[in-house]
């Protein structure tokens, strides 16, 4: 294929306006020994028809939330998509357009940032929100970065062993050659219990990390964790997730200071991990250390009410190496797919939408422990995941129910040691009794033949 | 000209002993580059501040500029005025407009004697080409 | 026609007890033990409500006050703003890819492993490099990644280097990730549009772990000393990072690897054509020299007979830099494209683009001040130094007057060497008749009366915002009055 639209005289009529006579002569400036001699090796060009043929050959060879009933959660969640939101956001003009940084022609764009902006603040209780960062591991990690900046301490960050295991490992990469020293605490309740971070909590720490519903579904003591940072001078950072806000309390109100989250579940697909949505919301006074971009409100020459990129002199391309955080590209479409999705559903909508997660997820339970011997590892309340203790081998568990079309659960073993006989369940709005129920005889099935397997 | 009674810092502070405390401002110079000033980060009272490090800035739309510290010494007390209303920061740079006061470290006489004096810094404007 | 509906914000559309999604009744008994009381909020968030045609008239008149490359010239320069090819979109929203769990098995997807294991391989060729990590979200990320892998890398060998050089005229970007890496940037200065070399030398020492270029240059020129250079940084015992934003220049013509880079990321979402979604997605591969790939970001796929899986057993890796794979539907997108133009069509991308940028620069070049002389690679930067002090015209105005003839901007005043910088990349996709009309346009908003100038632009929904207004007090979301 080809998206060259010059025909053979144009183009020669163009070599003829530079002066040169063939396109050969436009790359003289490159030395001939650094000259590649050959062509790329990589596979020849396809046609569309073939193209289709191929990439439909190769999604054929997955399963997907699709043609199984996922059970899946670990930070990725098969949350249903209004169709106004793929419908909105595959307008050209707002998928084919770059960052807006001529405010004049960018004012759709701009106008909808605001708007997401307002969305993410609505839903936090927070005062201020960025235009989006990468996803939920980077959201953490930069909220991280900013609480050594807000408070001035560059010591310790406590961290919660229940925070998702690829967000702690992305934060330890960042900081990797900085000051900050990450301490983690153990949860082996699934949660991080208060006194634990108490005993390490101290007047150099900058901020706690939780997440909360945490890795393992489990809620986490948030207002009285946030009570101890404040006691110290230390920030609560809580990665929260969009959905459960819904029901449960938002993070302004127990007292995080900074708000971040990963994003997709709102009008996001799976996309095997990306591209999602990193979110961040925080509070006012801090809006100085904020990282990214942000879309303020002004006026313009007639006074009438404009949208412009704001706030710029944090940021890389002004402030260069002090700046707030070197991105620049961030997830513009997935901020608007957000914020389409949020005003889709409304505060009945996304409160619905909780509901039906939760009760779902407790109804599970209830029958995955009334069909086996399973029972769920940890007594804490939970929202729309949970932690399940195997009786059979893990593998050969989630293996069974796969073949019974059930994509049924994550096993934790890979992450937490102690827990290799565990996996963690998350049930969505979208999932059915019967599909619920399903999944349940699934396990039963597997947990008889159990022995089998293993033995086999 | 240049105030005679001030010492100066090659990134266009100025500083003013009395006793043992300095205060410091931008130079008329520095001020007039600033156009439409959005933001100013001071020091907070308390801070120590070394000489030659950046201890705070001021922002336009489009770009920072670093505030240094000319001596080394203790911040004690801030014109947190400017942080609401600017305007006396490029208005009267050398009067109202003072950024912060130090408590110096060490011997205050000292202190100022590494700071370029009223000539050598017309001086670096001249063959800046200012 | 100027539309209420379109400019009032969704808030303000709001009316109680509308709605938009509706949710299924619950078909399973309600929770009896939920969750205690502490946790529970009185009510939801307050979000707005509203019908599902506001909803949708709403976003979509919105979007009407955008430009994009669909419907406007995009000359943005260092944004490689070309087409986005629709058949990426359709095939990428394939359940069996887009719906497909990050967390899933290997065995279940071995469909997307593949074609990850053929993208890693495929930009490892493309870089005349060994090893690829398409974890990273976006270039900035692609940087720091690899600067992070470079600081791995010096540690293991025991060497203690703690700066990384970076040209005058680089990206933000650049500096920026150094200071994440924890290392310190040193200014190297240009000279003529190049490195200049005087001052490489005098800075690079046994200190230096990395020196970062971009190559073709901002400035839209290749780096002919780029051989010497990158012998004198290895001669100091440092790594070359290639910025690869300028790959559209270059592809199938020269290597970073071949011209003595040692690590490069690409812009997917730029030489590939991912689409730019107002500001993202993107994704930010990276490409290493062989020496470096145990250091590279946990997990890449590898292929065992006919299986792919993920290798996340690699001890001496920095790490994640993300969570889960990758910007996977970016990278499909990229992988789209690479498929269907193949060797010869990456080829003649580059031909084509370096022809497009070389002919708009001949059409301008007597018309408008282009320092760094009269031929380019993919882009140009002109200069209104001269328009600024002769007529008051800067390049903030011929940028604001363009929209008002429906193209979009050039880059302006970056790279920050060049003052009142207009940075121009047209791209291969673009024909004659637009380039022609695009520089009919620029040659006769030259003419035109600086205080008109001032003013624009004049036809859009909204003319310049006043941005110390927006930064001095920001107002960052809406409040209900
Ligand atoms: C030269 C250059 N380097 C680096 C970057 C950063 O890439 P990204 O925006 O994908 O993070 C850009 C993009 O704007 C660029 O133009």
């Amino acid at each position: 294929m080809s998206y060259v639209q010059n025909t053979a005289e144009q183009q020669a009529a163009m070599l003829a306006s530079i002066g040169v006579d063939c396109i050969e002569a436009l790359f003289a400036p490159i030395p001939s020994e650094l000259r590649l001699k050959r062509l790329l090796d990589i596979p020849a060009a396809m046609s569309e028809i073939e193209l289709t043929r191929h990439m439909t050959a190769l999604a054929s060879r997955n399963r997907n939330a699709s043609d199984s009933v996922c059970f899946l959660g670990g930070g990725a969640y098969d949350h249903f998509i209004p169709a106004v939101v793929d419908a909105i956001c595959s307008r050209s003009e707002y998928y084919t357009a770059y960052t807006p940084y001529q405010a004049e022609a960018s004012q759709g764009s701009l106008q909808a940032f605001f708007e997401f902006q307002t969305l993410i603040c609505q839903l936090t209780g927070m005062e201020v929100a960025n235009a989006s960062l990468y996803e939920g591991g980077t959201s953490v990690t930069e909220a991280v970065l900013m609480a050594a900046g807000v408070t001035g301490r560059h010591g310790r960050v406590i961290v919660a062993e229940s925070v998702h295991p690829d967000y702690r490992s992305t934060l330890k990469t960042y900081l990797a050659n900085l000051e900050p020293k990450v301490t983690e605490v153990p949860t082996p309740e699934g949660f991080a219990n208060p006194d634990d971070i108490r005993k390490v909590l101290d007047d150099q720490t900058s901020c706690v990390v939780l997440q909360h519903p945490n890795f393992f579904g489990c809620l986490e003591e948030v207002e009285e964790v946030a009570k101890l940072c404040h006691a110290v001078g230390a920030l609560l950072v809580v990665s929260f997730d969009p959905i459960s806000l819904g029901i449960l309390k938002k993070p302004g109100d127990y007292g995080a200071d900074i708000a971040v989250a990963e994003g997709q579940g709102l009008g996001n697909p799976l996309n095997y991990g990306g591209p999602y949505l990193g979110l961040l919301a925080c509070r006012e006074a801090y809006v100085r250390k904020i990282p990214g971009r942000v879309v303020g409100q002004t006026t313009d020459r007639l006074g009438r009410r404009t949208y412009a990129l704001t706030l710029q002199t944090r940021e890389q391309h002004i402030r260069r190496e002090k700046a707030t955080s070197n991105i620049c590209t961030n997830q513009g479409l997935m901020a608007l797919k957000a914020a389409v999705h949020l005003t889709a559903l409304g505060p009945s909508g996304l409160r619905e939408t909780a509901h039906l997660c939760l009760n779902k997820a407790h109804y599970a339970v209830a029958q995955i422990e009334t069909m086996t011997d399973m029972r769920r590892r940890f007594n804490r309340p939970f929202f729309k995941e949970f932690t399940l203790q195997s009786s059979v081998p893990v593998h050969s568990l989630l293996e069974h129910a796969r073949d019974d079309g059930y994509l049924a659960g994550l096993a934790l073993a890979r992450w937490y040691e102690g827990l290799e006989d565990c996996f963690s369940v998350t049930v969505t709005e979208k999932r059915t009794r019967s599909e619920i129920d399903g999944l349940a005889r699934s396990l039963q099935s597997a947990v008889r033949h159990g022995v089998r397997a293993v033995m086999a | 000209m240049v105030p005679g009674n001030l010492r100066y810092t090659k990134t266009h502070e100025w500083a003013l002993l009395e006793g043992d405390v300095v205060t410091v401002g931008i130079t008329k110079f520095a001020a007039d580059q600033l156009t439409d000033i959005t933001y100013i980060e001071l020091p907070s009272v308390g801070k120590k501040t070394i000489a030659g490090s950046a201890c705070g800035n001021i922002e336009t739309v489009k770009a920072v500029s670093d505030l240094y510290s000319p001596v080394g010494g203790e911040v004690c007390a801030v014109n947190s005025g400017l942080t609401a209303d600017a305007a006396p920061l490029t208005a009267d740079p050398y009067g109202t407009g003072w950024l912060f006061k130090l408590r110096v470290t060490g011997n205050a006489a000292d202190a100022l004697s590494g700071l370029l004096t009223p000539g050598a810094y017309q001086n670096q404007l001249e063959s800046e080409g200012h | 026609m100027e539309k209420n509906q379109s400019t009032a914000l969704i808030f303000e559309l709001s009316r109680s007890g509308r709605r938009c999604a509706r949710l299924p009744v619950s078909d399973v008994p309600d929770a009896v033990v939920t969750i205690p009381q502490r946790f529970m909020a009185d009510a939801p968030p307050a979000l707005p409500e509203l019908g599902e045609l506001d909803v949708v008239r709403h976003f979509v008149n919105l979007s009407t006050k955008n430009m994009s490359i669909d419907t406007n010239f995009y000359p943005l320069g260092s944004c490689t703003m070309k087409y986005n090819p629709k058949r990426h979109e359709r095939l990428a929203a394939l359940a069996g890819l887009a719906d497909v769990h990050p967390l899933q098995d290997d065995e279940t997807c071995q469909g997307i492993l593949g074609l990850l294991y053929e993208m890693q391989s495929y930009l490892a060729e493309i870089a005349g490099l060994h090893g690829v990590s398409l974890q990273p979200a976006a270039g900035a990320q692609g940087e720091l990644t690899a600067l992070l892998v470079a600081s791995a890398y010096f540690k293991d060998k025991g060497q203690k280097r703690t700066r990384v050089l970076i040209p005058d005229s680089a990206h933000g970007t650049n500096p920026a990730s150094a200071a994440i890496a924890g290392f310190d940037a040193v200014q190297i200065k240009s000279q003529g549009g190049y490195v200049d070399l005087e001052d490489l030398k005098a800075k690079l020492d046994d200190r230096t772990a990395v020196f970062m270029i971009t190559n073709p240059n901002t400035l839209g020129l290749f780096e002919k000393q780029i051989a010497t250079i990158t012998k004198l940084v290895h001669e100091a015992g440092g790594l070359v990072y290639l910025d690869g934003a300028n790959m559209n220049a270059i592809l199938g013509i020269t290597r970073p690897g071949d011209f003595g880079a040692d690590m490069m990321h690409y812009n997917v979402h730029k030489t590939f054509t991912g689409p730019h979604g107002a500001g993202g997605p993107g994704s930010g591969p990276i490409a290493v020299r062989d020496m470096l790939i145990p250091y590279l970001p946990s997990p890449l796929v590898v292929r065992q007979g006919d299986r792919y899986t993920l290798d996340e057993d690699r001890p001496q890796s920095i790490g994640r830099v993300r969570s889960f794979f990758g910007n996977v539907g970016i990278l499909i997108r990229g992988y789209c494209y690479i498929r269907t133009l193949g060797p010869s069509g990456l080829r003649e991308v580059s031909d084509q683009a370096v022809l497009n940028a070389n002919y708009l620069l001949s059409r301008l070049k007597d018309q408008f001040e282009v320092p760094q002389g009269d031929r380019c690679m993919h882009e140009f930067v002109a200069s209104c130094r001269t328009l600024r002090r002769e007529k008051n015209i800067s390049a903030m105005e011929i940028a604001k007057r363009l929209l008002d003839f429906g193209y979009h901007a050039p880059t302006v005043y970056f790279p920050l060497v060049v003052p009142e910088a207009l940075m121009i990349e047209p791209t291969e996709t673009e024909n004659k008749e637009t380039l022609d009309a695009f520089a009919d346009t620029l040659i006769k908003i030259k003419g035109e009366d600086a205080a008109f100038l001032k003013e624009a632009p004049h036809t859009l929904s909204r003319s310049r915002p006043d941005e110390v207004k927006a930064a001095k007090e920001p107002i960052l979301r809406w409040k209900p009055a």
